[in-house]
């Protein structure tokens, strides 16, 4: 009911705006046409000009409003030269904007119809049509330079000994794995993945899996000035670890693995100390829609000093011992050593880890 | 079709064999009301059939907009008015996360395709195509009358997975599996995505029997003297608009088909190692990025499907009433067989962040840099083209001129998006939103807007109301950029597109005031656009008459046909062409302007 009337409401406010404006059109008529168009025009151009001027003042608004919210410092290597970038792009972009703009409404309001103006016959000139290809073309080859080294840099292969953590997205939350003391992470299989004892699908036959560390609130925990690799997985449809305040994005897709690598440069008190704010937080966002949950889909990332990480890691239990052991049966959980049985029919112990493997696979 | 455009001999002829009465006028053999108004075979009249069935659409489309405008700028408020449009989708006035995610894809497809490329190209390229060029018809008029059904029919699917149970389709406009192909991924993932793909699919098949028809008649049926260089730009974009669909439009096909198996005949080619609801699906070894590529290959033509036109209008439009030919007409020709060659070549710019291989990646950066070339040099040619005119600002004038500052503003912000080391960051946030819907959302639509206001004379033989387009053009320019130029912020601040609540997120809950504001900016301009609607409908009735033949002093055919033609176009022989169509130069007779069927002066150059 009240949508019909809403609907009614704005058909009558249409009408009567109609009425003014078509009686408008009939004064036009009655004192002269010519007359009332080079009116219009001259009223046409000023707004344009004030258009502009507003427009101009809206932005330095808005810039003033919103710089402070925006992100901090970056927190990683590659956001340093991120943040480099932007600027040098937005300054340039800038420039453009500003000068194609100021033309626009320039000419606008200068070169409007006047009874004596006529207009320049200029088809073409190949000087100035030659000007307006090299420039943009030039500047746009020292943006490339500059993105292309730099892509290269944020997506090239880890250093060594970076930390190897897994992240692995499903419908809608984030699951972390520690390779745990052997510094591998244990073989997966996504058919063994089950909700109650085992999230991740881990093959438990591979002995690396058995000091695997899981957990599951959602929580990164990485070291300041340590190298961190990040190797990629879905359970379930393509999700992205978005980590805004390292300026780093990757897609998590089911099936293939992939992988990113950067060097956090604050723990998260230095950050809380640097913003002023107690409760400032990495966040985890989900980056590529993945269901009606997309939006709650949210991690934190912890950056710790070494000994603080060390400390954390040293509560944390196996993900064997917690989840699978007392599935298992009557054996004693805590003391549970991660290799048994299992032991014999796993010989390739070299066991590629998950990460070995799609480390291979993405170079190739 | 044989080819009409050796008109003279062929033109007795013609009009015996297809179109009988056409061009006599109304008196004698009027036309039944269902060969007039409904299967037409007139492109003038297919062409008001495209332009308003893109208008109902773009209403929805827009609706739906505002609809998950007030989620995300009141997320705690409830509007009972809501419950009264969705029911079940909104009980209590609060839009569920499965609607909200069906709203956000519904709208982009219904943009993107139903309006700015059926509505926009669908209106255009038959409204002009052969009044530019000089022709009776299209090469197929018959065709040309399937692809609007196939268009309608398509319409009525998609129109009909509105109200299914479970939802139309949730997963996004660009609908990636496997939350697409699963059913127990996303409640839009069931019949309601069947649904889609069916009308996309029957879109798809409109689009190739436009396009075909459009390009043989630009190759074909042009009058004499109409050689292509002759052609107004408006043409030339309209025949790169056709080529990209006709190249793209298949592969976009494929990748559904191989969707449409992957739903329901088993097959594996996106997905692989799933654990969903509860189990371990069989399917192994498919990529869920393959499906991508083969969307990307078309969606990124598809922005410049969208953004052609506009452009060609926009040329032909700030010509017009700059009283001055447009600068560099070789450049923009060649400028948009640039931008149209490469548009095939920067598809994955759209899949950074997929762990592609970044050598890969690399090439796809420069690929797509290079379109900022002849982008640029379009930009300043329009803007030497206006100067030192002779400036009229009719209402399709202003909005070619929004156009333009449009198209500066969100064209400038790819050179983010495409340089892959910026992308990282920006992908998938509120930067992307405000790009492309500046670049080729409202630029798109500006473009549109113009030629709608400057070609109304030509459909209807009325103006529209002068005053109401002043209205519409200013609140709609303030409008697009109150509303996406602080979304440039929110994107460097990495706000996540697609969230529907930002409150428990610590880095984005500070935009929420910023939010309300876009969403309230939102309903102003929404209702200026039906007051857009409102002109153009009581206009088709009740607008001011148009008195001459050349009400705008232009120079293209168009101009030289009937106040309201006929099937048939011209009374008479179809005119000839001798000279291009921008000659805004003193006649010698006191006009600004010689149209392309005067023929050269002794001693005067051509251009």
């Amino acid at each position: 009911m009240s949508g019909l009337i809403i609907t009614a409401l704005v058909f009558l406010v249409f009408i009567v705006i109609y009425q003014i404006a078509k009686a408008s059109e009939y004064a036009t008529v009655l004192r002269g046409e010519e007359k009332v168009k080079a009116q219009t025009n001259r009223l046409m151009a000023w707004l344009m000009v004030a258009f502009f001027i507003l427009g101009l003042y809206g932005i330095y608004k808005c810039h003033i409003d919103l710089i402070d919210k925006m992100l901090p410092v970056s927190a990683s290597n590659h956001g340093v030269k991120y943040d480099e970038m932007l600027k040098v792009t937005l300054i340039l972009t800038g420039i453009v904007f500003f000068i194609t703009q100021t033309l626009l409404f320039w000419f606008v309001f200068r070169y409007q119809s006047t009874e004596k103006r006529t207009s320049f016959f200029f088809p073409h000139n190949n000087k100035l049509e030659l000007l307006w290809t090299v420039v943009p073309a030039l500047a746009l080859v020292a943006l490339v330079v500059v993105g292309l080294r730099n892509w290269f840099t944020f997506t090239s292969d880890a250093p060594k000994g970076a930390q190897i953590v897994e992240v692995v997205g499903k419908q809608f939350n984030w699951i972390v794995r520690y390779p745990g003391p052997d510094g591998i992470l244990g073989k997966t299989d996504y058919t063994k993945t089950d909700d109650a004892t085992n999230v991740l699908g881990i093959d438990w036959s591979d002995p690396a899996s058995k000091d695997d560390i899981v957990v599951q609130n959602g929580e990164l925990h990485i070291v300041k000035n340590k190298d961190v690799q990040l190797v990629i997985r879905s359970r379930d449809v393509i999700h992205d670890v978005g980590l805004p305040h390292f300026r780093l994005k990757m897609d998590a897709v089911p099936g293939i693995v992939t992988t990113m690598w950067f060097r956090p440069l604050y723990t998260t008190k230095e950050m809380q100390n640097m913003t002023h704010d107690p409760e400032f937080v990495y966040e985890i966002s989900c980056d590529q829609m993945c269901g009606k949950g997309h939006y709650s889909m949210r991690g934190t990332v912890i950056v710790e000093t070494p000994e603080e990480h060390a400390e954390w890691l040293a509560k944390q239990q196996p993900y064997y011992a917690s989840a699978q052991a007392p599935a298992a049966g009557s054996e004693a959980p805590a003391t549970t050593t991660p290799v048994d049985s299992t032991k014999s029919n796993t010989a390739d112990t070299a066991a590629k880890s998950t990460a070995a493997l799609a480390a291979a696979d993405i170079k190739k | 079709m044989s080819n009409e455009a050796t008109i003279g001999q062929a033109h007795a002829a013609h009009l015996h064999e297809d179109h009988g009465h056409g061009s006599h006028g109304h008196e004698h053999h009027e036309q039944h009301f269902i060969t007039k108004y409904i299967f037409s075979q007139d492109h003038k009249m297919i062409a008001k059939q495209y332009l308003i069935s893109g208008i109902i659409w773009a209403i929805i489309g827009a609706l739906f907009s505002v609809f998950f405008r007030l989620q995300l700028g009141f997320p705690e408020k409830t509007f009972p008015v809501l419950e009264q449009f969705l029911g079940h989708w909104a009980k209590g006035g609060k839009l569920t996360p499965e609607f909200y995610y069906a709203l956000v894809t519904m709208h982009g497809t219904i943009l993107v395709f139903f309006v700015l490329t059926a509505g926009l190209s669908g209106t255009f390229s038959n409204l002009l195509i052969p009044l530019q060029i000089g022709a009776r018809d299209m090469a197929s008029p018959f065709m040309n009358m399937l692809s609007y059904w196939f268009f309608f029919l398509s319409s009525i699917i998609m129109f009909v997975s509105l109200f299914v149970q479970t939802g139309p389709a949730a997963g996004g406009w660009t609908t990636y599996p496997p939350l697409s192909a699963l059913k127990e991924a996303s409640l839009g993932s069931g019949i309601g995505m069947d649904l889609w793909l069916a009308s996309m699919v029957l879109f798809v098949v409109s689009q190739l029997l436009a396009g075909l028809n459009y390009i043989s008649t630009i190759l074909n049926m042009r009058t004499k003297g109409m050689k292509m260089t002759r052609m107004p730009l408006t043409i030339w974009s309209l025949f790169f608009t056709a080529v990209l669909g006709v190249l793209s439009f298949p592969v976009l096909v494929s990748g559904f088909v191989l969707l449409i198996f992957d739903r329901h005949l088993g097959t594996s080619f996106y997905l692989s190692e799933i654990f969903i609801g509860g189990k371990a699906l069989s399917h192994i070894g498919g990529s869920a990025i393959l499906y991508q590529h083969l969307f990307w290959f078309l969606g990124h033509p598809e922005v410049y499907i969208v953004m052609l036109p506009g452009m060609g209008m926009a040329s032909e439009i700030l010509s017009t009433n700059s009283r001055k030919p447009i600068f560099g007409y070789l450049a923009m020709v060649i400028s948009l067989i640039g931008i149209t060659s490469l548009a095939f070549v920067v598809w994955a710019h759209h899949m950074f962040v997929t762990g592609m291989s970044p050598f890969l990646g690399g090439i796809f950066v420069l690929l797509t840099l290079l379109i900022a070339i002849p982008s640029a040099i379009k930009v300043f040619n329009w803007l030497t083209t206006i100067w030192r005119g002779n400036l009229r600002f009719t209402v399709p004038m202003m909005f070619a001129l929004g156009f333009v500052s449009l198209f500066i503003s969100g064209g400038l912000t790819g050179i983010f998006l495409g340089n892959s080391a910026l992308d990282i960051h920006l992908h998938d946030t509120y930067f992307v939103i405000a790009h492309f819907h500046l670049v080729m959302g409202v630029s798109a639509f500006f473009g549109m807007f113009a030629g709608i206001y400057h070609w109304f004379p030509k459909m209807f033989g009325r103006f529209m109301n002068n005053t109401l387009g002043y209205i519409h053009f200013f609140v709609t320019l303030a409008g697009a950029y109150l509303i996406f130029w602080p979304m440039h912020y929110e994107g460097f601040a990495g706000m996540p597109r697609r969230y529907y609540d930002y409150s428990a997120w610590k880095s984005f809950a500070q935009f929420n005031d910023l939010n309300a504001f876009i969403s309230i900016v939102v309903i102003v301009v929404f209702f200026t656009q039906l007051l857009f609607v409102f002109n153009f409908f009581i206009s088709i009735f009740k607008g001011r008459k148009v008195t001459s033949q050349n009400p705008w002093k232009a120079t293209t055919l168009e101009w030289t046909t009937p106040i309201n033609p006929g099937h048939g176009n011209w009374e008479g022989d179809i005119p000839e062409v001798h000279r291009w169509p921008y000659d805004y130069k003193d006649d010698g007779n006191g006009n600004d302007f010689i149209p392309q069927v005067t023929p050269l002066k002794p001693g005067e150059e051509a251009h």
